[in-house]
């Protein structure tokens, strides 16, 4: 068990396994809101308002840093309010299982040699499985809240996660078989030792060979967060913000905790899978300072992926449903699969 | 192996009583929701015997795929609030009397096959399973997927006919 070893390294003390597990969940608990509140404040209210020419959130805080701190407290502080006939323990429960869901992918993202909470043989096949079952407490949710809006919104992103899972996983495809494995690590680790034509000045970042990989990977992965302009189901000039629209106060906290802190782990899988993780091609991989440099060399990367997320976010005009259909079934299946083709033809011949 | 054995347990007795509701529940959605209960189970069980990558299949198909499939084909087609019309009970015994006898069978089955083997404790790669899966069985491997396609065709073949085109 790795991540023991370092827990045990940084204590300086000998580290039951039940203490373990407990500060792996509390380490966990605490990135999965603080990943949503750092792609909250950096890019939802600051980046967008200076492409729209505005200062954004300026009050709380220095710059409005605090600004979503408060946000939080003020839905805390909310009415818990159930719509007269809903369901309610599935109205309950629907936002925790969208919260489970995004907490159960940190699991195996790899911030360092050791730094990672599980390192599973199936590694990324276990990310992308945990993350599709979102998409049963977004339909509890449209469900449960016995609203015509909410059961559209629910119905269309259920329609929406399904189209898109295809392409997100056909993506890394491509990766996993140039890498040869699953594990995260060893995915990693082939980058950083890999060499391009004998040269291995920066390894070689599977950018490079699967830059089509990486297109589509990002392209699903706005559709899979419902971010714009994938966000038909919870359009707010169409059907009032769809599945969300009966929840206030912290369960709606939720949602938005499980929207962002599953847009930043996404992000952090294409770092992983695209673009080296928390490796640098120089040094040695083994060294144990890669668990301290590790996570900040991971976070320069994540942040740059989710700018680009963000970008396409504020900059394309919301799809029509035919049109997301059609871009999912007829335009990024086939790219994808004839990605699968090319990469296992050069796998074999090179 | 004490661990092991505790585990299974919850997880079984876990599993038992959420498949009971699913055929006793009143509410339709309810009952998909019970079955992702005991998918979920059957999932955990593949993991605790060391079968990481069945398991993890398990997960991504069965709740991520089929049972989606479910609630969306329940929302889609009965979108009452008021359910005053509830899941019919009506032919429960020849249910139970069915549900038994398939019991009966897959013990006998399961316990002639099975009976005495002790179960490889090491946990099993994905690499030893897709070995095996493209040497030993790459026959029955073809054959299931040369079914699934023809299924599919079949879908779509019948999807479109009702279209009237």
């Amino acid at each position: 068990m790795s991540a023991a070893t370092l827990i045990s390294g940084l204590l300086a003390v000998e580290v039951p396994y039940w203490a373990s597990a407990i500060i792996k969940l509390g380490v966990v608990a605490l990135v999965v809101p603080t990943a949503a509140l750092v792609l909250g404040y950096v890019f939802l209210l600051k980046m967008m308002s200076f492409m729209q020419s505005r200062l954004g959130p300026m009050e709380a805080g220095p710059y409005g840093t605090l600004q979503l701190l408060a946000d939080g407290l003020k839905f805390i502080q909310k009415e818990d309010i159930f719509p007269e006939k809903a369901d309610r323990a599935v109205f309950a429960l629907a936002p925790l299982v969208v919260l489970v869901s995004t907490f159960l992918i940190y699991v195996v993202i790899p911030t360092g040699p050791d730094a990672v909470v599980a390192q599973l043989d199936v590694g990324i096949f276990y990310a992308l499985a945990v993350s599709s079952l979102s998409v049963v407490g977004i339909l509890m949710a449209g469900w449960a809240s016995a609203n015509k809006y909410a059961l559209m919104g629910g119905l269309r992103a259920a329609g929406q996660l399904i189209a898109y899972e295809l392409p997100l996983v056909l993506a890394v495809m491509g990766v996993v078989i140039q890498a040869g494995t699953l594990d995260l690590q060893k995915i990693v680790a082939a980058q950083a030792n890999g060499e391009i034509f004998g040269w291995g000045g920066i390894g070689n970042p599977f950018i490079l060979t699967q830059f089509v990989g990486f297109f589509i990977f990002l392209v699903a992965v706005q559709a899979e967060t419902t971010q714009p302009p994938f966000d038909m189901p919870v359009a707010e000039s169409e059907i009032v913000g769809g599945y969300q629209v009966e929840y206030t106060g912290f369960r709606f906290l939720f949602f938005f905790m499980g929207e962002f802190g599953t847009a930043f782990a996404f992000a952090a899988l294409a770092a992983v899978l695209f673009l080296g993780g928390w490796a640098l091609p120089w040094g040695d991989l083994t060294h144990w300072g890669f668990n301290i440099a590790g996570p900040a060399i991971m976070l320069v990367k994540v942040l740059a992926v989710s700018a680009l997320i963000f970008w396409f976010r504020f900059t394309y005009p919301r799809l029509r449903e035919d049109q997301l259909q059609r871009l999912a079934w007829k335009f990024l299946i086939p790219l994808s699969l004839v990605n699968i083709v090319v990469t296992g033809i050069f796998k074999v011949v090179l | 192996m004490i661990a092991e054995h505790v585990a299974f347990g919850i997880i079984a007795a876990v599993m038992v009583a959420s498949a009971l509701r699913v055929v006793t529940t009143r509410d339709i959605v309810h009952a998909a929701l019970y079955l992702v209960i005991v998918l979920a189970g059957v999932a955990a069980l593949f993991l605790l015997v060391g079968a990481e990558f069945t398991g993890i299949t398990q997960v991504l198909i069965y709740i991520g795929a089929v049972i989606v499939l479910f609630l969306f084909g329940i929302m889609l087609t009965r979108s009452d609030f008021d359910q005053d019309e509830e899941t019919d009970h009506k032919r429960k015994f020849p249910a139970i009397l069915t549900a038994l006898l398939l019991l009966a069978v897959m013990i006998g089955a399961l316990v002639d096959r099975f009976g005495d083997m002790e179960l490889d404790a090491a946990p099993q790669t994905t690499a030893e399973v897709s070995d095996e899966l493209f040497s030993q069985y790459i026959v029955p491997f073809e054959a299931v997927s040369v079914l699934l396609l023809a299924a599919l065709i079949g879908a779509i073949v019948i999807a479109r006919r009702e279209e009237g085109g």
